[in-house]
């Protein structure tokens, strides 16, 4: 054994079951995410990403397969509070998850309800709302602040229960460029600090190139996975799942077509024009 | 439009009246509230205005702010002394004209009556003016708790107040947003008669229930997801702590009460 | 700031810029503080002015419009707002059909209840539910905040035939550079209520220094060609897609002897 797995998913099915019919949202999904690993999930909107997002703390629970979280079975409900803890989720609407009126509260409140003692409780909150650069707001209502703001504020409330893992189920989809830039950035300064483990599931592929390892998802399957070079290399696949490939990645492909000797892999503008510059 | 209107009347500062616990001033506006109740002499009443007076000059709100809480009463108010001037058949007779007839005993009950009401309000009104709207959720669940054993769920009436507190800005806001999207569209909610206006209104509503609805099931999601099982087992990050000052002002309101009482 | 009929014109700028108040202004639902905002021949402040035919002729689809949804069914919600111009009830529901076909719906869609679709279609009935009124002028406030990549292309593709064919001037509210660099032939650039640049996009991006200290950045193609001007290429400054960067690129290359 090396590192040590956080998330051990196995045939994982998933069936939401309705009044007119069972619509299958995951087909036999096998993962597993190591301790500091930074994945990205991507995917077009039902592709079964958000589902198996829910799947990580035991929001859904397996139709079939299983789903291990530091080696506990979400099936197993007695572990059902030590999975929540271990796994920290960050959701789309920044508004649907500030629980309190006042922002330091609201960060309090995970730990609240793990029952962390008193005077540790606010150590944890001004840790926390500093790790997200938030502390100059902590007495600010949250319907004042701006959805990055908001949205960091939801990152300090999971990080004050001192998760090893961080969701964030498409927790840039309903923000501005602003906004997005202020999650993205945390989240690198948070992988930069305390090496923390991180899912990001978006369809911002731009965000997905700056993680460790990329997992494309359709149909509630796994269709491809890989670093980022890898998986942006293949820029037909991609569009026949719905999806976008960086600019920069796809301008590489049309120029080596054109009979540019360029390297594969190339994801960024910055990497795009080094290369350019190295060729001629 | 929607947006100006102010929720929970919190006027910040750091006054006497705003650095008392809130579970005392929850307690001792309780307890005013009785006194006004028990006292009956014109006496009793001066001094527990006075009383009310001095705490709202202590709490160093705008005196305009307070005495807006009493304009929504004011109907209330009016009525309250004309039904008791001109029905109250107790006391002396004083004006005699046609059919109507005032006796002394109606217009005292009247006035006094007013006057307990105001008071009443005053105090209410300094208590939400000082009190900021989750310190009062947090002393209600306090006072709560003793009834938990006759099954009244304490914590979960506050975590409910303060989800409402922290949404209803929210809601306000997206109520403003549907309503300019359907007037872009030519909807009209200002004409024709009631049972129309009614009808009107159904754009906006609809699409808010259902917002209201969806935010409360990710809510719920979010809560759960962070290991919210309900108040067993919680603790709390600010602990509401007495100190000597909330010593002083229960014995100030003792005494105060005690005097007004005798009188 | 004039529009003239027919123009596809792309409004960018930080949130808090001033871009939603601009799109309020110019169908009345709000008013002008000092100056006049006229549409066609109304002037908005005007005394006795009809809103409702303004707001006709000047539709407004704002974010996240599938929130204003509220009937039983998907044709009942697209035939609010003709019902409300007092439109009869045949002739709204040939605009319903109409509306649907332009958005890329079918009309067995009609009988369904508009909250059981998905996101990406609940979207386009919100703007069925405009395009019925048959507005001359469709503003969108960021029609495609939220929808996946395909969605978004999607809905971008039939605006863009609706302004092509039919001759609708349209107004994009946006925040992706790359989507208002492919169509619209005029950007208003806004920053702090007022406007900072007004031009074709291959005039607007020209100004990268300018937009990146507002906070805004430039086509991902435009970018690429700026880092290589810095490092000594002679590109062309403005790139609006990938064809032309690709272009200018193998041009470039080719000069300075690469393949040869």
């Amino acid at each position: 054994m090396g590192v040590p797995s956080i998330i051990e998913i196995k045939g994982l099915h998933h069936v939401y079951r309705g009044h007119d019919g069972d619509t299958y949202a995951l087909g036999g999904v096998d993962i597993h995410i190591d301790e500091g690993e930074f994945v990205a999930i991507i995917g077009r909107n039902g592709s079964g990403k958000s589902t198996l997002a829910k799947h990580l703390n035991a929001i859904l629970l397996p139709t079939e397969g299983r789903v291990l979280v530091m080696g506990m079975d979400t099936q197993d409900a007695r572990l059902l509070w030590s999975i929540r803890q271990t796994v920290g989720m960050v959701f789309q609407n920044p508004d649907n998850q500030i629980v309190a009126t006042v922002i330091d509260e609201d960060v309090a409140f995970g730990p609240e309800n793990l029952g962390v003692p008193t005077p540790e409780i606010a150590e944890r909150v001004d840790a926390a709302l500093k790790q997200v650069n938030m502390m100059p707001y902590r007495n600010h209502a949250p319907h004042l602040l701006s959805g990055g703001q908001k949205q960091r504020v939801a990152i300090a409330g999971v990080l004050a229960m001192h998760p090893k893992l961080l969701v964030l189920d498409e927790a840039t989809a309903m923000l501005d460029p602003v906004g997005r830039a202020e999650v993205i950035d945390t989240i690198l300064a948070l992988r930069s600090a305390a090496k923390m483990t991180t899912v990001l599931i978006t369809h911002h592929m731009d965000e997905a190139v700056l993680a460790h390892r990329v997992i494309a998802m359709d149909e509630g399957r796994v269709v491809t996975t890989g670093t980022p070079a890898e998986v942006f290399s293949q820029p037909e696949l991609l569009e026949s799942l719905g999806l976008d490939v960086p600019l920069a990645a796809k301008l590489a492909k049309e120029l080596q077509r054109s009979g540019l000797p360029l390297p594969d892999g190339i994801l960024t503008a910055a990497q795009l024009v080094n290369a350019l510059c190295q060729s001629s | 439009m929607l947006t100006n209107v102010t929720l929970g009347q919190y006027f910040p500062g750091a006054s006497v009246a705003h650095r008392l616990d809130p579970r005392t001033k929850l307690g001792m506006s309780f307890a005013y509230i009785m006194v006004l109740f028990i006292a009956t002499s014109w006496l009793s009443y001066s001094v527990l205005g006075l009383a009310s007076l001095l705490v709202v000059w202590l709490s160093q709100v705008p005196v305009k702010m307070v005495l807006r809480g009493l304009r929504p009463i004011l109907m209330i108010l009016s009525l309250t002394v004309v039904l008791h001037v001109f029905t109250s058949r107790e006391g002396v007779e004083l004006v005699s004209l046609w059919f109507v007839r005032i006796y002394s005993g109606g217009v005292r009950q009247g006035f006094l009556l007013a006057f307990r009401l105001v008071l009443l309000v005053l105090s209410t009104s300094v208590l939400t003016l000082t009190t900021s709207p989750i310190a009062l959720t947090d002393a209600l669940e306090v006072a709560l708790r003793p009834l938990r054993r006759f099954g009244v769920p304490a914590h979960e009436l506050a975590m409910m107040m303060t989800i409402a507190l922290r949404f209803i800005p929210t809601l306000l806001e997206e109520a403003e947003k549907i309503m300019k999207a359907q007037l872009a569209r030519g909807a009209d909610f200002e004409s024709g008669g009631l049972l129309k206006r009614a009808k009107s209104l159904l754009p906006l509503l609809i699409p808010l229930f259902i917002s209201a609805f969806r935010r409360a099931d990710e809510l719920a999601m979010a809560m759960e997801a962070r290991c919210y099982r309900g108040g067993e087992g919680r603790t709390k990050y600010k602990i509401l702590k007495y100190s000597s000052l909330d010593a002083y002002a229960v014995a100030s309101f003792v005494v105060i009460s005690a005097v007004a009482l005798a009188l | 700031m004039t529009i003239a009929d027919g123009e596809f014109v792309g409004i960018i700028g930080q949130t808090g810029s001033g871009k939603s108040t601009l799109v309020q202004l110019l169908n009345g639902l709000l008013k002008p503080t000092q100056g006049t905002v006229t549409v066609g021949d109304v002037t908005t402040t005007d005394k006795g002015v009809r809103l409702r035919p303004l707001r006709q002729s000047v539709g407004l689809v704002f974010q996240f419009a599938e929130h204003q949804l509220f009937a039983e069914t998907v044709a009942a919600d697209i035939a609010f707002g003709p019902l409300n111009l007092g439109v009869t009830p045949d002739e709204a529901a040939a605009r319903v059909d109409e509306a649907l076909l332009t958005v890329g719906l079918p009309l067995e869609m009609k009988e369904r209840s508009p909250f059981e679709l998905s996101g990406g279609q609940m979207r386009r009935v919100a703007i069925a539910g405009v395009l019925a009124m048959r507005p001359q002028v469709l503003i969108l406030d960021e029609p495609t905040a939220g929808l996946d990549p395909r969605g978004r292309d999607d809905v971008l593709a039939r605006i863009s035939a609706l302004h092509r064919e039919r001759g609708i001037t349209v107004i994009l509210v946006s925040h992706s550079m790359e989507d208002v660099a492919r169509l619209v032939n005029r950007l208003v650039v806004m920053h702090e209520g007022g406007i900072l640049h007004d031009g074709s996009p291959r005039e607007v991006f020209r100004h990268a220094e300018s937009l990146a200290t507002i906070g805004l950045g430039v086509p991902q193609a435009t970018e690429v060609l700026r880092r290589l001007r810095l490092a000594g290429w002679s590109v062309p400054a403005v790139a609006l897609t990938l064809a032309e960067a690709r272009q200018f690129i193998v041009e470039a290359w080719r000069e300075r002897g690469g393949g040869a």
